[in-house]
């Protein structure tokens, strides 16, 4: 570049008027503010309200965007979850018979509402991760609350599971489980799982900004999740295949993720062998779970707001 | 135009709308090859510290000045002289490293590309890209027509029921900056890589650009065409490595830059 041999030998101009005062102080007095810092929380809460059109138009468009250039375009929505469910029944519940006893009726409704129920909430925390790193061009271009992002991805995970529970619902009518009143509880218990996984993705979306590598990693660990949880056999069966003690068995049933499967599984299946009644303390750990998820998820992202978009 | 604004300011004291101060800042890029699996992965994170391959970039270095209302400022310098960046900054989009920048109201870039999907229809992107920029949905509902028409996309047809990708780059340019355009804006800043379209559709977005000009309190415009700067600007910042080569009045700084740039 020519450039470099005229290195300021123009000098610049001093920018301004005459008066001696600091930047901040004439700022100051014409009331101006620093861009780009973060708001308050109270404010932080009514521009994300502000907001609520545009998080639910994004999060439409992106579920919309995802499978248009597909064939059979929007069918799969319903047949991604359900190849993913009808794989698993084949590996656990045919080959290693994993079903902990139970027969088809009962497991495979039992597999079904694990698999799209945890893949809810594993959707959700890779879609924080990347809802920063994978919006880098948004987040530079345009102002809004940044926490829109991970809750519109969320917000279209809970579209997904919409169309999934489609599929639930046929299975469970398929293998004899028929609507009843209690099948009602399924509503709280979705709900508290959605606000449980929209915390969960704006912890993540904090990470996933700092470190995008997380996109990386995070599969493994949510596998490990996977299997811990009794996503696709029953965790009292592992249990006590391992001779395990049996309080170890009962804090593992009580991990979020299996809190609101189990929720989900005893509100449907309501008269195989291993769905009796569930006790009320699920109800009560799913509440909690949900509220310390979000208010201190929501907290935490609100924390770097500045910071997001460097790097 | 510029004459009312002008006068406004000639009344009373000079309002300054933005003031940035002693302005630094750094990209940090993840650069070059790297082990891409999970012990990787792990073990940058256990460190805390995204080791090695990350380099900085050090785009704006030590800027200062202030924005007046009624100010019309150009941003030239050579390509990756850190003017968008800059721009960026003031609009608060990028965090300072150090300095700072105090504006008046929330300054906003004209563009909306990265909130607009290819494999929507046109008119989806209207609304989501309206709704990107904080509009309401009342105002996209009474804005939509006038969108429309103005990008001329159904000119040939009724494109926009189609999905943005069957459309031609054209067409999607002048979409994009119509909708990019129906906004009002405070201080409005405006990197020209804009004039896209036919002679005719640019003819349209530099008179919308004017228009917007006179509604905003303060434009900035970042343009290569030493042309459209001298015919919208009364301000110029030169930029060069991310340090201010000089601020001044148009001509003056344009005839050192062209000096410069002719050598």
């Amino acid at each position: 570049m020519s450039e470099t041999t005229h290195e300021r030998a123009t000098s610049a101009a001093p920018p301004g008027s005459g008066e001696h005062l600091s930047a901040a102080e004439l700022a100051a007095r014409h009331g101006l503010t620093v861009s780009g810092a973060r708001p308050s929380l109270p404010q932080y809460v009514r521009q994300l309200w502000g907001r609520r059109h545009f998080i639910l138009a994004f999060s439409q468009a992106k579920l919309t965007a995802q499978y248009s250039q597909a064939k059979m375009g929007q069918i799969w929505q319903v047949l991604t979850p359900l190849l993913n469910a009808f794989v698993y029944f084949l590996i656990f519940g045919l080959l290693l018979q994993g079903r902990g006893g139970m027969n088809n009726a009962e497991y495979v409704p039992f597999l079904v509402i694990g698999v799209f129920l945890f893949t809810f909430t594993q959707q959700s925390v890779m879609s924080g991760v990347k809802a920063i790193p994978g919006n880098l061009g948004l987040v530079r271009a345009l102002h809004f609350p940044r926490a829109s992002l991970p809750l519109s991805f969320v917000l279209q995970q809970l579209q997904q599971l919409l169309y999934s529970t489609v599929v639930i619902l046929v299975v469970l009518i398929g293998f004899g489980h028929y609507p009843g009143w209690t099948w009602l509880l399924v509503i709280p218990a979705l709900a508290l799982q959605l606000v449980f996984n929209s915390g969960l993705a704006l912890v993540f979306a904090r990470w996933g900004a700092a470190v995008p590598d997380l996109a990386q990693l995070m599969p493994f660990v949510l596998r490990t999740v996977m299997y811990a949880s009794g996503v696709l056999f029953p965790i009292q069966m592992v249990a006590e295949k391992a001779d395990a003690p049996g309080w170890l068995a009962d804090i593992m049933l009580l991990n979020p993720i299996s809190v609101f499967m189990e929720l989900v599984r005893h509100a449907t299946i309501t008269d195989g062998p291993h769905h009796g009644d569930l006790s009320g303390y699920f109800w009560l750990f799913a509440a909690g779970y949900a509220l310390l998820a979000f208010v201190g998820g929501f907290l935490y992202f609100w924390k770097a707001e500045e910071r997001y978009g460097r790097g | 135009m510029a004459e009312t604004t002008r006068d406004a300011v000639a009344s009373g004291e000079r309002v300054p709308t933005v003031i940035a101060d002693d302005l630094h800042i750094v990209y940090r890029v993840v650069a070059g090859r790297q082990k891409g699996n999970a012990t990787a992965a792990l073990r940058r994170i256990v460190k805390r510290q995204p080791s090695g391959r990350v380099r900085e970039v050090h785009a704006v270095r030590g800027v200062s000045f202030t924005a007046y209302r009624g100010e019309a400022i150009g941003l030239i310098g050579s390509n990756g002289s850190g003017k968008s960046t800059l721009l960026r900054a003031i609009a608060g989009l990028l965090p300072p490293e150090s300095g700072k920048v105090y504006t008046d109201g929330q300054p906003s870039l004209l563009g909306v590309n990265a909130a607009l999907m290819n494999d929507l229809t046109g008119e989806r992107n209207v609304v989501l890209g309206g709704l990107a920029m904080g509009m309401s949905r009342e105002q996209i509902k009474q804005r939509y027509q006038g969108i429309v028409d103005f990008s001329g996309i159904n000119e040939k047809g009724d494109f926009i029921t189609l999905p943005m990708r069957t459309y031609s780059s054209g067409m999607a340019a002048r979409l994009r900056f119509s909708i990019a355009a129906a906004k009002d804006h405070d201080v409005l800043m405006i990197d020209e890589a804009l004039a896209t379209g036919d002679k005719k559709f640019q003819k349209r977005s530099e008179a919308r650009i004017r228009e917007l000009r006179t509604e905003a309190g303060t434009v900035f415009l970042v343009s290569h065409r030493n042309r459209s700067i001298r015919d919208t600007c009364d301000r110029v910042l030169w930029l060069e490595k991310g340090e201010l080569v000089m601020d001044g009045p148009t001509d003056e700084v344009l005839r050192a830059y062209e000096a410069e740039t002719s050598a």
